[in-house]
């Protein structure tokens, strides 16, 4: 199968600029553009080139290692991995269903994470882009731009992604990979002191929340002719959904929607997945394109993540995330919206859902004891699925009567927007760079269309404006003949 | 106990038969240790209780006190030289704390921690070594194997069973299992055997326990290893 721009006739004859690395974070990306003499661009692709082999190297051991050891894959969100391992391995000890205490520390530490993972996007990876513009002055976009020039959103930022990562240190142990889950329930619950500490604070963080979203339902309907069509393409979208359709990021069915928002496939239940999806090896990445296999390679890729799940769910359960939802699809105007960057718009929305779960979850008071642990017939094979802040990730492990893992399968939530990142890229590279020199701010416009997915491919503002890029134009015969460099 | 010694300067009484270890613990200072547990006979073999007796380097464990000594430990020389024995012992096994379920009840870890040992410092060794879920209760996991031989004296001293052993020599030197199929299962040995509960590292460990104790509340949490005086492991 071809995709237009995925694969030029004649690579030979082209020049090959290539942005590498895109990232310093759960591995790097490249993205590599051939253009012909005139600059016009012929290919586009979006590379994962760090092989990480998670999938091999728990073979073997034993499978209550799990849930610590695959969070590694990320020190953004190893909470999802943490949680979605558990989840498997739930399945494997017989645990059909969890203590109320052990489900409602889950759901508030995965809250927790939402929040924090969101809010690290938006503040410090992707405001800069969107409060200064695309090609704005080099020095000036990052985190410490927007200090100067919005301090008090930059405080925000910090101090909402501050208390995400308090709630995952009290439900977890530690702020990055902590231990709070393990198979078939919880190693703690919340101690009177953890509960009280957050309280203290919620309800300025859902204020807050509450003020991310009218910031960026305004910079996005402030400019629709950029927000509505900047990296556009139509695609079918997947999420879990919750009972009765809510949105819920800890636990669900997997519904599907084609590009007009039409059910493919709901209320399925994940174990599952893989009568429904598949995964297709190409020559030119280490990342696999997952797709639906009741429609086939061509045009059954999708898209994951808060755009899809916010118009893939009938509705949120909080109030002031219901409310902005609705004001979402009602400037959707009755159909799906496809436009990446209105994953920023989705994003906040969600986070503001985190927020106001947060605080329901504690004015509970089964995070406060009971027990912990639950188990039953032991099973061989178990599969574990999550929302990731980034969206639908999959752990799936067989164990041997030993206990050790035999088999290992992760789909994360990367590798579902596979497809839809390179399409964005290259609607972007159509519109912006065909037929013109690459200059830093036109390959910053490759970039944020990426960011709009995963900011662990996007992590340029970490470095405070010093994303490590380099790009540069090679002849046929390998020589460079330009270089820029941003290190 | 009437005979002392100094120790860094501090008057430490000791009986008859005692070792500097011994004396020490009774006095309540501590001598970093790993193979060492005060219900078993000193083995003598980690060398991280090296202290100077009398400007000379001896193990204390095995040294026994006498009267007059003057002992060095807590000096920034020998804490030097343990750290680079600790270092030793990262390198040639593989010690993933990260993903270990040990981490925080770990005397290796928590003595590295002591030692301020920041990093391995050498270059790994990577060793291929294997995993042991025979067992239906305990799964032996070699790759954290520090050859200390604890569980060796207390299968053969305590349980009189002689499950494990230590074989080949020099670098080669490696822990078994005593069956024919060299696997743990295919022995008598149990989860209320001795052995089953000195392992200083992650070795020998209860099945299916993993993570079940949060992070604050492990042992070495509560405590750094220094103020475990006496207790073993």
């Amino acid at each position: 199968m071809t995709y237009q721009l995925e694969t030029a006739q004649h690579p030979e004859t082209l020049r090959r600029v290539a942005i590498d690395p895109v990232s310093r974070v759960e591995g790097h990306g490249k993205v590599t553009i051939l253009l012909d003499d005139q600059n016009k661009v012929h290919q586009v692709r979006l590379h994962i080139v760090e092989f990480r082999g998670f999938e091999k190297f728990i073979q073997g051991r034993p499978y209550w290692e799990v849930p610590v050891m695959v969070q590694r894959l990320c020190g953004i969100c190893p909470v999802s991995h943490h949680l979605a391992a558990s989840k498997a391995l739930d399945v494997i000890v017989g645990a059909k269903k969890l203590t109320a205490t052990a489900e409602k520390m889950r759901r508030l530490m995965h809250y927790g994470q939402m929040l924090q993972s969101h809010a690290l996007h938006f503040f410090h990876l992707c405001s800069p882009d969107l409060l200064f513009g695309f090609d704005s002055d080099v020095t000036q976009r990052n985190i410490v731009g927007v200090a100067a020039a919005h301090p008090e959103t930059a405080k925000r930022g910090v101090l909402l992604r501050k208390f995400g990562q308090e709630v995952i240190r009290v439900t977890a142990g530690k702020r990055v990979h902590g231990t709070g889950s393990v198979p078939g329930g919880v190693n703690k619950a919340l101690t009177v002191a953890e509960r009280d500490a957050l309280l203290k604070d919620v309800y300025h963080i859902v204020q807050w929340s509450r003020d991310a979203v009218h910031l960026i339902q305004k910079v996005h309907t402030q400019d629709p002719g950029l927000y509505n069509s900047f990296g556009i393409f139509r695609s079918n979208f997947m999420s879990l959904v919750g009972h009765n359709g809510d949105l819920d990021f800890y636990h669900g069915t997997l519904r599907a929607r084609d590009d007009n928002g039409k059910i493919l496939f709901d209320g399925v239940d994940y174990q599952q997945y893989d009568k429904y999806i598949e995964e297709e090896v190409r020559p030119w990445s280490y990342m696999k394109f997952p797709f639906f296999k009741s429609i086939g390679k061509e045009h059954g890729w999708y898209k994951v993540g808060p755009l899809a799940r916010v118009q893939n769910c009938n509705q949120i359960s909080t109030p002031f995330a219901e409310h902005e939802r609705k004001e979402f699809v009602d400037y959707a105007g009755g159909s799906p919206l496809h436009a990446p960057l209105a994953y920023h718009w989705t994003r906040m929305i969600e986070m503001l859902h985190a927020a106001e779960v947060i605080k329901e979850l504690l004015h509970d008071d089964d995070l406060l004891g009971g027990e912990l642990m639950v188990e039953g017939e032991r099973q061989m094979d178990g599969v574990g699925v999550i929302e990731a802040p980034r969206g639908t990730l999959f752990h799936h492990y067989r164990v041997d009567e030993n206990d050790l893992i035999t088999m290992a399968n992760l789909i994360v939530s990367t590798t579902n927007n596979n497809q839809a990142m390179n399409e964005a890229i290259r609607h972007v590279a159509r519109r912006y760079l065909h037929g013109r020199e690459v200059t830093e701010g036109l390959l910053n416009h490759i970039e944020v269309a990426i960011r709009a997915f995963d900011p662990c491919l996007s992590c340029a503002t970490h470095a405070l404006g010093k994303m490590p890029l380099e790009v540069e134009l090679v002849d046929p015969e390998g020589q460079v003949v330009h270089a820029l460099s941003r290190s | 106990m009437s005979q002392t010694f100094t120790l860094d300067g501090k008057t430490i009484p000791f009986a008859d038969g005692q070792t500097i270890i011994q004396a020490a613990a009774d006095a309540g200072v501590f001598i970093p240790h790993l193979c060492y547990h005060p219900e078993f006979k000193p083995h003598g073999s980690c060398k991280l209780c090296t202290v100077k007796v009398n400007g000379r380097h001896t193990a204390s464990c095995t040294m026994r006190a006498a009267a007059g000594m003057v002992v060095e430990s807590d000096t920034e020389e020998i804490n030097a030289e343990r750290r680079a024995l600790t270092q030793m012992l990262f390198v040639e096994g593989n010690h993933f704390c990260p993903s270990c379920e040990k981490s925080g009840n770990c005397q290796l870890q928590a003595t590295a921690y002591h030692l301020g040992m920041m990093s391995p410092h050498y270059d790994h060794f990577f060793p291929n070594r294997a995993v042991d879920a025979s067992h239906p209760e305990v799964l032996l996991d070699f790759n954290r194997c520090i050859l200390c031989s604890l569980c060796v004296r207390a299968s053969r001293d305590v349980d009189g069973k002689n499950v494990f052993a230590l074989s080949g020599r020099g670098i080669q030197t490696h822990l078994i299992v005593n069956a024919k199929s060299g696997q743990l299962g295919d022995t008598d040995f149990t989860l209320a055997d001795k052995a089953a509960h000195v392992c200083p590292v992650g070795v020998i460990l209860k099945k299916r326990q993993g993570f079940a104790v949060p992070i604050g509340e492990r042992k070495y949490d509560q405590a750094p290893i220094s103020e475990t005086v006496g207790e073993g492991q």
